[in-house]
This record gives structure tokens, C-alpha cells and sequence, in this order.
């Protein structure tokens, strides 16, 4: 096979926000990392370069960098950091895309709405959390052999399924302004819930046994931290990876909560 | 009647597809279950599988389908190294599986009349793969991390989540040795502790990164099969590795590229001239090479994966027709409707267009083959059943009895540790020497439903309750790992990156070196060298060194730990390919080019050798009884590229 492109190689450099702990400070890092042109570098494969190499650019020693992945493929959400200011997964940052040129710059940051646990890695467990609040599952009876589920027209799987492709990454809420960070897991239940549990509420609640569960999903929307906390800012839909509709699926959910609400005032149920 | 546990917990390790079904099962059963995942269950693996899962469905057959046949497709599939009973189970429990999970809300896709809607995909000639885009795991791992997520806040399921298993702890010797609990590793602490049960389920998946980059996941290692194994546990036909005939090859991974591109109408092919470097859309299609359809004028594009890989293999390889000279072939979906494609492959059609900076409905993609799926894995059994063929599932099968496994069974997928079972992708159980596509989500799911069931008879009725064993017993097991965890710490040296001892450079080339010979084509020579370097590089690793000796989420702690185990499974792998001197499904040797069914039709058991430190090989018959050995060729006819002599001169 031929390499005609092993010539080319470029360095970038890598600032990194790292922090060794929670309450502990963070500080910098930057990180020289050669790249070869046409060979799909991205992120990924930079902060691997980095772990085999803990040298900063200055020359001093140091440990690898934490970071946190999985499929590589955005589908599983797990590599989501902020890039040059802008949360996105870091899977899909390609080298030859953001840093064409010899000397540019990368910056990675963790997530700023969640935890830091050590360096790029954070802890999304209030996101985990907020699904249980909406209770986002189909009740189903049991596992037995009960035969097929509702039918669905093509078009309300269309609809289902661009809802279904959230992979919880966290996108959307780092993105909002009125979702703020909170270190206390005591406080989430009563904090802004953000983008994705809310259209999982629309997901559910568009199924015909899902939406056994409606009332209790928009009472919750109803309550504090709900549907009204959100300031129509629009920036979980801009920065959605998968494109989902999120801020379609607050007006909808919006709508129904507002229906519930006035049938709830008059027939008290 | 035996007294019943009612306080019976089960661990299950993993909580990808083949975990969560089984966390779901036991949660109904009323067992107390504990879920440990390396990564938020969530973002499990099996979010990776794209194109489907198989399962006869009324549209198949009356066409002629059924479960018989799917068991069929599935067994010659694998070249007939799997044990028959488990395929026959699986098949039949398919139907079932898609009802169930459609009644969790599954987004499977529809036809006009809102039925469920079908596709092609390889080694069959029947529409029998449910499909929900091309995220089917990714919808399929969503729908049972939800029904987890409401056991979890029924408080009848806790989740491990960022713990690593370390080891499962056993007490006895030979054939009375059982699992009583595991060690397990707080990811972010550090925190080594032990948890007891009165069994444990290892659904741990694949072992892709032991070749480095495949499509597989960052945590895909095979350390806890690994572990397993080296606690007593025997690991069969590990030579059996698939590698996927399409993918998109990076720097840090080879990226999945489904099988349901062909299913779609996909078509492979290369220019017929070498050296015609023309952009593909300029050469006419008197001038492409459509390897697979003209060599395989029945099954066209859909051959078994290890079939259509060794075919672009050797066409990139042996003709040195790759495009543009390199290691690639087109696979083209350009001639094919948008509006279509995108309902349809929206998902990795957008994946490949992100990674690969081309847009697929365009252009065609270029893809190679990459490892995908291990079909060898942790050994385990169970219990057959003989019952009287089904008119309609085992439609003119020419028996009058079958045998498949014993729905509730203690031992079903439990490995030669009692009470320590294997679901999903880490056992060897169902897909023999090749995986037929949209078989393994199947065999997941159907693992942890069907099998789930054995185990939470096996802990109410059979097992010995943890309360009874002595504290000891887990004591000694954390004292262990600390002993093995401080070890490692110690080597710590902040900005090690002296290649001989850094364990990502032992990584790199372990990976190199097990894809140069253990993959596509495997011959005697090149393994025994293969092997001599991976004795080299534990050598080294006995010389590892970290770069962080802190005890706060140490990832570097943790990686190397894996790659001592991967090294180990590595081993077991390539002494297994070693001593299979015979061509079967995947494992293709051209010193031995026939099946050899006189000497391997065998499970390889490799069992570890503590005081060597080396697999020790014996083999174990296949249980067949009901399909009968056959060649399996599917239909493959000479045919060499038509190179017409026509103007196809290179645009420099």
C-alpha cells in the first residue's frame, strides 16, 4: 500500500483544560501532536497520541490526559466535549476539517453543565436521573409471548424514530442557558430538566401504550423545573448532533402540558 | 420440592443487549439483580449494530420460509461448528423476541399499512431482518435500557455504572468449583471491593481491540472474558473472528459500514482496468468489476461476510485492483433514491458522510474489511430437549423429533464454573465459524430472556446462598486484585514514553500483528512468528510502565490491566488458528484450503495453564442430529473482470 501521504505531517497543538479532581483547580495544558493529512485524524486519535506521550509542549512530563469514549461513531454519545468553545463529540472533530494548517490550535474543555470527575471526563448521571422523572418507558405487562405491539403509519415511525436517535449526550443542555450546573444530586429534582427528557416525553407519550403514562409525564412537565423554566432560547436544537427537533418537541409537549393543565382545573383529575 | 431463596442476587456483567434483556428477565423473576458496566449502560456497544435482527415472519413464509430454515441459513452459515440445539432454540424464540420488543416501543420501520417492514441481508434468500433505520442496536439497546430503567426505579435492579469487573470469585476446585461473587474496580474512586451472589452472568462482548483498530468499541478488550478465562474458565473456538467485509478505515477505529447498504441494493465493485484512477461516476458500467454478483450469481452481494471479505480482500490484494491502488472498493448506493436511502440508511449514511467528508448519495463509498465480531468466546452448555417437529416452524424439516434446549434449565449458557454463565457475544454458542448479519442481536437478546430464565431458577432453587460462605473467601479475592493493582501503581513515572515499556505502544503493535496474521488469511508460518512476537511483547509487558501512579480515576491503570489480559486472549486465539489446520467459515488457511471434517468437525476448548501461563488445546464434538453436513459454496462460479480494451486512461 502506498503512503505518499506520510510526508505531510502537520503538528497541532492541543490546550487542554484539565482539573485532577472534583474541587480541585483546573489549569492548562498544551500539547504538540504530529497529524498526517488524509488519514482521518480526529480528536480521538490525538488524545490517544497524547496518552502514549504525556510530554507537554514545553517538555514536561505529566500524566495522560481523562477522557471519557466509546463507539467512536456518534452513536453512543459518550466522547461529547467542548471544541473551540462549542460542545460537540469529540469522534466526529476531524483534523484535516478544524486544523488543516501546521501550528493551529485546538482547545478541548470539559462539559460545563455536569460534574467534572478528572480532566475532559464528567459525570452525566442527573441526565440518567431526569429520564426516570418522566418516566420515559413503554409499561409494558410482562415478557411473555403476548404477540406484536400497536400498529404505526410510516409517518408517525418517522417522527418516533428521528426522536428515538437521542443518545443522551448532553449536547443540548450544556448549550442552554437556564440549565445550570449543579453538583448536588439532591437539588436535580427541582432544577430545569433541558431539551432531551422533554422530547422523550413527546417520544413516549406518541405511543399508544407509551402514553398510558401521559398524565404523569406532563404533570412532571407541569411542575417546577419543568416545560416553564425553558427560555426559548433555541440553542438545544443548534447544537443537537442528530438534528432532532428538540425545540418541536417543546412547543408539542408545551401544548399538552397547557391542555392537561386547563382539563385538570375543571374536572379536578 | 426445594426450599426457594427468596433473597437470591444475581450479578450480571455487562449491560449492553445481552445484560439488559437478562437484567429484565431476572427483575420479573423476582430476582435481586446488581448491573456492572465500564461505561453508563446507555452508551453499551451494541449501540453499534446497525442493519437488524432475523426472525421468520408471516411474509417469509409463504414464500417458503421458517424458524427450520433460519436455523438452517444460520448453522451453514457457520459452516456447521455450532452445536444444533441452541440454533434451534434461538430461531424458534425469534418471532417471539421482535413481538416483545415492538411491544416496548421499538421504532421499527413500517410499511404503507403500517406493518413491520423487512430487508435482504446476507446468507438468505428470504426478507427476514426487522429493521429500525440503520441504528436497529442502538433503538434495540434504548428499548431495554428503558424497561432497566424502570426496574432500577422499582428498586428491583441496581446499577454499577463506571465499575470494572476484575475477577469473579470462586471457591472449591474441578467440577465443584463455583462462582460466588466478583471484584470490581470503581472507575473515578479507585475503590476495590467485593460483591457477593449466588451467580454471575458475564455479558461482556467482543474482544475487536486485541487486533487494534476494528469496529468495535474503546472497551471492546476481552479483559473480562480474559479474566474468566484465567480463573479456570474455558474459551472455545476463539479463532473464529469475523471480520466485516465493509468498513471505513481511520486513524483510531474502522468504522461500521452495514451490511444493510447491500440489503438496500448496495452494489461492490472496483474498475475493471487497473490503474483507472477516472472519478467513478465517469466510468461506465461496461467498465466496472462487479466482484461479488459476477462470482456469485445467487447470493450477488449478499454472501456471507467472510465470503464478500476474502473476495475484496484478495481482489485489492492478489489483483492489486483496489481503487486508486490502495486497499479499498467501491460500495455504491449513488444510483439509488434519496428520499429512500435516508428513511431507510439515514443513519450511517450521515456517519460516513461525517467521517469520510463524501456524501454516499452521491459518490460510492470506499470501504475495506475490518474485524468485527468474535463468534468464539467463554465456553458454556446446557440442557437439550427432544419434542416432536413443529408442521409449521419445522416445515418439511423430514423428522418427526427435534431437539433444542430446556426453557428454565440451571445450567443453560453457564460455562464449566458452576453459577458463572455467559450471554451474548462473550460466548461461543450460536454463530459457529462465520455470524450471518442480524444474527447477533438475536443471540443477545435471546440469551438474556431465554437463558436469564435458567439463572433465576438456578439461584431461587440450586445455588448455595452467599450468606453462607465464609467472609474469607471475598477477603482474599480484594486482597488480590490490590496485590495485582499495586504492582502495576508502582511502575508509575510521570511522561513515560519509552516505546518498549509503554503499554500503548505494546498495544500498537499487538494489534498490528494480530490483524497481519490472524485474520482474513491465516497460514502456519506467519502465526508461529505472530506468536513469537506476542511472546516478546509479554515479555515486555512484564516491564510495563505507567505514567500515572494516581489513585483517581486512573484510565492508564486501567488500560493496562486490559492489555495484559488482551495479550493473554491473544494467545488463545492464535494457538487455536495455529492448530486448526483446516478452512472453515472465517478461519481460512490456504497450507490446509479444505474443510476438514474428519479431523475439526471440533469445538476448540482452550483452557489456561496457570503454571505455564499458556493455553492448553483439547476439542470437544460438535452436537449436531438434525441438519446434515454439506458443502457450503453458495453457489460461487469462476469469473475474471471483463478488462475491455477500451479508452480508460488515468486523469493525473
Amino acid at each position: 500500500m502506498t503512503t505518499a501521504t506520510q510526508s505531510k505531517a502537520r503538528t497541532i497543538r492541543f490546550k487542554i483544560k484539565r482539573s485532577d479532581g472534583p474541587g480541585k483547580p483546573s489549569y492548562w495544558q498544551t500539547f504538540n501532536v504530529p497529524v498526517n493529512k488524509g488519514e482521518g485524524a480526529n480528536v480521538i486519535s490525538c488524545l490517544q497520541y497524547i496518552a502514549a506521550n504525556p510530554i507537554t509542549a514545553d517538555g514536561t512530563a505529566t500524566t495522560p490526559v481523562a477522557w471519557k469514549a466509546g463507539c467512536l461513531e456518534e452513536v453512543c454519545g459518550a466522547c461529547t466535549m467542548v471544541i473551540n468553545g462549542k460542545v460537540r463529540q469529540s469522534c466526529s472533530c476531524m483534523m484535516d476539517t478544524v486544523a488543516p494548517n501546521e501550528g493551529d490550535t485546538i482547545t478541548l474543555e470539559p462539559m460545563r453543565k455536569f460534574p467534572v470527575v478528572r480532566d475532559l471526563f464528567v459525570d452525566r448521571a442527573r441526565l440518567f436521573e431526569s429520564l426516570k422523572r418522566v418516566k420515559a418507558w413503554v409499561p409494558t405487562d410482562n415478557l411473555w409471548d403476548l404477540g406484536a405491539g400497536p400498529i404505526e403509519t410510516p409517518e408517525q415511525h418517522e417522527v418516533r424514530y428521528k426522536l428515538s436517535e437521542c443518545m443522551s449526550c448532553g449536547c443540548c443542555m450544556d448549550a442552554c442557558p437556564q440549565f445550570h450546573k449543579i453538583e448536588d444530586d439532591a437539588k436535580w429534582q427541582n432544577a430545569f430538566i433541558g431539551a432531551a427528557p422533554i422530547s422523550q416525553v413527546r417520544y413516549f407519550n406518541l405511543h399508544e401504550t407509551g402514553a398510558t403514562l401521559k398524565t404523569e409525564r406532563l404533570n412532571e412537565m407541569a411542575a417546577k423545573g419543568g416545560i416553564s423554566d425553558c427560555g426559548n432560547a433555541q440553542n438545544c436544537v443548534k447544537h443537537c448532533p442528530k438534528s432532532i427537533p428538540l425545540t418541536e418537541s417543546i412547543a408539542a409537549v408545551g401544548r399538552d402540558t397547557t391542555i392537561h393543565a386547563v382539563k385538570q382545573f375543571f374536572t379536578g383529575k | 420440592m426445594p426450599s426457594v431463596n427468596k433473597n437470591a442476587r444475581v450479578i450480571v456483567v455487562g449491560g449492553g443487549l445481552a445484560g439488559l434483556a437478562a437484567c429484565v428477565r431476572l427483575a420479573e423473576q423476582g430476582v435481586n439483580v446488581d448491573c456492572f458496566s465500564i461505561v453508563p449502560v446507555k452508551r453499551s456497544h451494541s449501540v453499534c449494530a446497525q442493519g437488524g435482527i432475523n426472525a421468520t415472519n408471516e411474509i417469509a413464509r409463504q414464500q417458503g420460509y421458517s424458524e427450520w430454515v433460519h436455523m438452517d441459513e444460520t448453522l451453514i452459515g457457520g459452516d456447521f461448528l455450532a452445536d444444533q440445539p441452541p440454533v434451534y432454540e434461538m430461531t424458534h424464540w425469534a418471532p417471539k423476541i421482535i413481538d416483545l420488543l415492538d411491544r416496548m416501543g421499538v421504532p421499527f420501520n413500517r410499511t404503507a399499512e403500517g406493518q413491520r417492514d423487512l430487508r435482504l441481508f446476507g446468507g438468505s434468500l428470504f426478507k427476514r431482518t426487522h429493521f429500525s433505520g440503520a441504528t436497529t442496536g442502538q433503538q434495540l439497546l434504548y428499548a431495554l435500557d428503558e424497561q432497566v430503567r424502570r426496574s432500577e426505579a422499582e428498586g428491583k435492579v441496581t446499577k454499577y455504572e463506571s465499575w470494572e469487573f476484575l475477577w469473579p470469585i470462586t471457591k472449591g476446585e474441578g467440577a465443584d468449583k463455583k462462582c460466588v461473587g466478583i471484584v470490581a474496580q470503581d472507575l473515578r474512586t479507585m475503590q476495590i471491593r467485593a460483591f457477593p451472589a449466588e451467580a454471575v452472568i458475564m455479558a461482556t462482548g467482543g474482544c475487536g481491540l486485541v487486533f487494534g483498530k476494528s469496529t468495535n468499541s474503546v472497551m471492546c478488550t476481552g479483559g473480562a472474558a480474559a479474566r474468566c478465562y484465567k480463573a479456570g474458565a474455558h474459551y472455545a473456538n476463539g479463532e473464529m473472528i469475523q471480520v466485516h467485509p465493509t468498513a471505513i478505515p481511520g486513524a483510531d477505529k474502522c468504522r461500521l459500514m452495514s451490511e444493510s447498504a447491500r440489503g438496500e441494493g448496495g452494489r461492490v465493485w472496483v474498475p475493471a482496468k487497473i490503474g483507472d484512477t477516472r472519478d467513478p461516476r465517469e466510468i461506465p458500467e461496461g467498465e466496472r468489476y462487479y466482484l461479488l454478483e459476477e462470482r456469485y450469481p445467487k447470493y450477488g452481494n449478499l454472501v456471507p461476510r467472510d465470503i464478500a471479505t476474502r473476495e475484496i480482500f484478495s481482489v485489492c490484494v492478489d489483483d492489486n485492483m483496489g481503487v486508486d491502488g490502495k486497499n479499498q472498493v467501491y460500495l455504491d448506493l449513488s444510483f439509488k433514491d434519496r428520499k429512500e436511502l435516508d428513511l431507510k440508511l439515514g443513519g450511517i449514511l450521515e456517519i460516513y458522510e461525517k467521517f469520510a467528508g463524501e456524501d454516499p448519495h452521491e459518490v460510492p463509498m470506499k470501504i475495506f474489511p475490518a474485524v468485527h465480531y468474535s463468534m468464539g468466546g467463554l465456553w458454556t452448555t446446557f440442557t437439550p430437549q427432544q419434542r416432536p417437529a413443529d408442521p409449521v416452524q419445522d416445515l418439511n424439516c423430514g423428522f418427526d423429533t427435534v431437539t433444542g434446549m430446556k426453557f428454565g434449565a440451571h445450567n443453560t449458557m453457564m460455562t464449566n464454573i458452576n453459577g458463572l454463565y455467559a450471554f451474548g457475544e462473550v460466548n461461543f454458542a450460536y454463530h459457529g465459524a462465520t455470524r450471518l448479519g442480524a444474527n447477533a442481536l438475536l443471540s443477545c437478546i435471546f440469551d438474556g430472556l431465554f437463558s436469564g430464565q435458567g439463572v433465576a431458577n438456578f439461584v431461587k432453587e440450586a445455588a448455595e446462598p452467599v450468606a453462607d460462605i465464609h467472609q474469607s473467601v471475598y477477603d482474599e479475592a480484594v486482597q488480590q486484585e490490590h496485590f495485582k493493582t499495586q504492582k502495576l501503581i508502582d511502575t508509575a513515572e510521570a511522561g513515560h514514553s519509552d516505546p518498549a515499556t509503554n503499554p500503548y505502544q505494546i498495544a500498537l503493535e499487538m494489534g498490528e500483528e494480530m490483524t497481519a496474521a490472524c485474520t482474513v488469511v491465516k497460514t502456519g508460518p506467519r502465526m508461529e512468528k505472530a506468536m513469537s512476537k506476542l511472546n516478546e511483547l509479554q515479555g515486555r509487558y512484564e516491564n510495563v510502565r505507567l505514567a500515572d501512579g494516581g489513585m483517581w480515576t486512573n484510565q492508564n491503570l486501567s488500560f493496562t490491566r486490559a492489555l495484559g489480559d488482551m495479550l493473554t486472549l491473544g494467545e488463545a486465539i492464535l494457538q487455536g488458528s495455529i492448530n486448526r489446520e483446516e478452512s472453515r467459515g472465517s478461519h481460512y488457511r490456504p497450507d490446509f484450503l479444505e474443510r476438514d471434517d474428519e479431523r475439526f468437525h471440533q469445538t476448540t476448548i482452550a483452557e489456561f495453564n496457570p503454571t505455564t501461563g499458556k493455553p492448553d488445546l483439547s476439542y470437544k464434538d460438535v452436537i449436531g442430529g438434525m441438519v446434515k453436513l454439506r458443502p457450503r459454496d453458495y453457489g460461487r462460479t469462476e469469473s475474471e473482470p471483463k478488462a475491455e480494451p477500451k479508452e480508460a486512461t488515468a486523469k493525473v
